[in-house]
């Protein structure tokens, strides 16, 4: 196992910097950031060089890339266009997404996992055709329309919630974007569930533990979903990286100042900084995630094992 | 087992948590109005950090113009510059002013402001190492040259031109005749400023001091800011409210839910996809009034294939084949309005807007589009590219409109075809560097309500924002000769004469000016935009 995290996380470094150097490179491409800096008109040309060699822009792409990763390696992640540390905008926009990926993976375990059970067990009645129908729902309307919508409803139409969450974004208003984060991947881990569990329902396992006169509720939730969460487990494990970097548009929608929000404003402005610096730790969230993940996989079934 | 234990823990401990907030929440104020006068108003993040000379666009000028007040200020229903700090500014020649500052007036802090404020502020200004993005403003002060040298590193630091002569006195010598000069003082960038600024720079662009109505009270970079009433502010220009939160958004369609939802008091910048759902859920609570803004079309001279003879005739001839009225209303919902001179109606005709100066060659005519185009040789490379940005700002559906219009007249689908840029800033690159070689959509945004703004920085040889490297002797003798002239009638119709030179050559086509819109709640009173489109805070009232 120790052997496996080692060999893992040295498998991370080159994904790393393969992702930093792409991201930078493409950044890189769109052009001359110091240009949209004046609005409509030229920045006169003596404080755009000077702000060129500021951000180090007036050096060979390969040679800021490198004094970029030095830097990363000091804690600099450098500063945006207005100013501010790249790290103080991380500082502000991270625990924001970071609750919102936690309430939608909430949502998502506790209402996906929930169903999917439900419907697993009893396969082919009205419940199960009922939330199949459901899910197909979830599953074909785009996010941004359930957003829009719910913000409509919820927010102008009934005055349930406040439309927009305000800049600290306290959780209890993140809960309807949550829920909007995660309908689609709420869906997904559903009928996961439920295809996995109406699969085991069958194993020789359940029958011996039926058999052996254990409780229902017993056999159901130690032996039968257990077992049944593998799949379930690998979906959300990778859904947190992408809930993380993904929710660009429901940020927007509900005004949330999150790393969607950072990372717009960043490809807008054209600031590598900013974008970089947010993929990196993106990259890296994603990372750790698929390790867990990985390494959950020995907690479920002792059976497998990595060497 | 111990793994499963503890996964149902987790969810059931999440649950829990969700559930209590859940329950626990809806009180934290935010709202709109409320009992102590407060307004809360839609804001964008600013793009560059908060300082006087380094503002240059709408959402960091709004704040400097609460925070701040200058030597001069708009009058924010006609234009016209007034005294604000200034007890007077005189001169004999329209080139050596002296400057006397009114007594009695502080910064927010408490310190004095004298002579030294103006004279500090500017040279900070206009120093090269200082990156102030508004420098340039200070380029017609003697010794600019030599403080913000085009290449290399300035030689001194302080502007030549500026002498303090007293507390309350000093001179500026400019490099030039300017006679509107004392009225340019309105802008920002020439804002004084307080001791803090230079000797503890980050504590004040965290939270800055100035002299205007309105204090800093909380400023959380990127998200929001909370501004209140300078109970002291000595000017007459009083807030009338108990202060003005101001909230970020990341989109203007949710500001403009949010005040339809009744949790936000006033939007600056109605979103286009909503302009035709504004008059049902606003009514009169809906302001559409024109700004200091021109939306052109340029026009590559470094190219010469559109440098000749002929090519004026092509760009005269374009100019008729659009149809300004029928695109400003369908597209814009007659949120522009079709543009006939290069400057704008908010100057009044005082001021040197004049409808109709551009005459046939701005006006819709088919038939003799066509024929202009064709005498002139046709469109240089056979077909017209019209470069935007495609990121912000919708461009791409009047771009498309502007090219239908000019197709039809041609009587051919290809005539005319928009060429998106993914990014502004790379299209700004693409148009500061020279690589267009069609047309691209250009705009220009006052800085002050003068004719000369519309005129000079745009359109004169080597201009600041003379993009497409227009240069025409005669305009420039014009332009010269209106900045020297005394009389300010006198100067405005000279301007007026370089802009006939203008229809002449047709150097940008004009399109519209656009306006400004807003739309505010039931909660407030008395809102209005002045001529750059910003909200007259102080003058909000709530109810």
């Amino acid at each position: 196992m120790g052997r496996y995290v080692i060999r893992r996380l040295l498998q991370m470094i080159p994904v790393f910097f393969g992702t930093t150097l792409l991201i930078f490179l493409m950044v890189n491409v769109m052009g001359d950031p110091i240009a949209g800096l004046c609005g409509d008109r030229q920045c006169d040309p003596a404080t755009a060089a000077q702000l060129r060699t500021e951000f180090g822009l007036d050096k060979p792409v390969w040679q800021q890339y490198l004094t970029y990763m030095g830097n990363v390696f000091t804690g600099d992640f450098g500063t945006a266009f207005n100013g501010q540390k790249v790290t103080e905008l991380m500082g502000t926009a991270f625990p924001i997404t970071i609750r919102l990926t936690l309430v939608a993976i909430v949502f998502e375990i506790v209402i996906g996992i929930s169903l999917g059970v439900v419907t697993g067990l009893r396969r082919g009645r009205p419940v199960d055709t009922a939330v199949l129908i459901l899910t197909l729902v979830v599953i074909s309307i785009p996010t941004f329309v359930t957003g829009l919508l719910l913000q409509l409803l919820l927010g102008v139409e009934w005055g349930v919630i406040k439309p927009s969450v305000s800049p600290e974004a306290p959780l209890n208003e993140l809960i309807i974007p949550g829920l909007v984060v995660a309908s689609v991947s709420l869906a997904y881990v559903t009928r996961l569930t439920r295809t996995s569990i109406a699969e085991n329902t069958r194993a020789d396992y359940v029958r011996t533990a039926t058999a052996k006169g254990l409780p229902r509720r017993r056999v159901v939730i130690r032996h039968l979903l257990r077992n049944s969460l593998i799949p379930v487990v690998t979906f959300i494990g990778t859904d947190v990286g992408a809930l993380m970097g993904g929710a660009i548009v429901t940020e927007r929608i509900f005004n949330i100042h999150g790393v969607g929000y950072q990372l717009y404003q960043g490809i807008l402005r054209q600031n590598s900084q900013t974008v970089v610096g947010f993929v990196t730790v993106l990259v890296l969230v994603f990372l750790a995630a698929n390790l867990i993940v990985d390494l959950l996989y020995a907690v479920l079934d002792p059976r497998i094992r990595y060497a | 087992m111990r793994g499963a234990t503890h996964v149902k823990w987790a969810a059931c401990a999440a649950a829990v948590a969700l559930a209590a907030t859940a329950c626990g929440g809806g009180d934290s104020g935010g709202g709109g109005g409320g009992a102590d006068g407060i307004v809360s108003s839609s804001w964008g993040d600013p793009q560059n950090p908060l300082e006087p000379a380094n503002t240059n666009e709408v959402q960091g000028g709004k704040v400097l113009d609460m925070v701040f007040r200058g030597l001069k200020k708009y009058d924010p229903k006609t234009g016209e510059a007034t005294n604000m700090l200034a007890e007077k500014i005189e001169s004999k020649d329209n080139q050596n002013f002296t400057v006397t500052v009114k007594d009695g007036w502080t910064f927010s802090n408490g310190e004095k402001i004298t002579a030294n404020s103006f004279v500090n502020a500017w040279n900070y200004g206009a120093l090269l190492k200082n990156n102030q993005k508004n420098a340039y403003f200070f380029g017609y002060i003697d010794g600019y040259d030599k403080v913000h040298p085009e290449t290399g590193k300035a030689t001194a630091t302080k502007l030549s031109g500026l002498k303090v002569v007293d507390d309350k006195t000093f001179t500026v010598k400019l490099s030039q005749k300017f006679s509107l000069w004392p009225d340019t003082l309105g802008y920002p960038a020439f804002a004084p400023l307080p001791k803090t600024f230079f000797t503890d720079h980050a504590a004040w662009l965290s939270k800055p001091i100035g002299n205007g109505p309105y204090t800093i009270d909380k400023y959380t970079k990127g998200s929001s800011m909370s501004l209140r009433k300078w109970d002291d502010y000595p000017g007459d220009d009083k807030a009338q409210n108990g202060g003005i939160d101001l909230k970020v958004y990341t989109d203007n369609n949710t500001a403009y839910t949010d005040l339809t939802a009744g949790n936000l008091d006033l939007v600056d910048d109605v979103p286009a996809s909503q302009l035709k759902n504004v008059k049902a859920d606003l009514g009169d609570r809906y302001i559409n009034t024109p700004a200091g803004i021109i939306q052109t079309l340029a026009f590559p001279f470094y190219d010469k294939n559109w440098n000749t003879a002929g090519a004026v005739k092509v760009r005269q001839g374009l100019s008729m084949a659009i149809n300004r009225p029928q695109i400003t209303d369908q597209i814009f919902q007659k949120t522009r309005t079709p543009a006939s001179d290069w400057t704008s109606p908010v100057l009044g005709a005082d001021g040197g807007f004049k409808k109709g100066l551009c005459g046939k060659e701005c006006t819709y005519n088919a038939a003799e589009a066509k024929k202009m185009i064709e005498d002139g040789g046709g469109i240089p490379g056979g077909q017209l590219k019209i470069s935007y940005n495609g990121d912000t700002g919708s461009h791409k559906e009047w771009v498309d409109a502007v090219c239908n219009s000019i197709n039809k007249v041609m009587g051919n689908n290809k005539a005319c075809v928009g060429a998106p840029v993914g990014t502004f800033a790379d299209f700004r690159s693409q148009v500061s560097q020279q690589k267009l070689h069609g047309a691209w959509r250009a705009g220009w945004q006052m800085d002050y309500p003068l004719i000369q703004n519309f005129l000079q920085p745009v359109y004169y040889t080597n201009a600041s924002s003379n993009d497409g490297k227009w240069n025409n002797k005669q305009f420039d003798d014009l332009v010269d000769k209106a900045n020297a002239e005394s009389d300010k009638a006198k100067a405005v119709s000279t301007f007026q004469d370089a802009e006939k030179v203008m229809v002449q050559q047709m150097p940008v086509i004009p399109l519209w000016y656009q306006n400004g819109s807003a739309g505010y709640s039931e909660n407030v009173t008395n809102v209005s935009l002045n001529q750059f489109s910003v909200p007259v805070y102080e003058q909000i009232k709530v109810k």
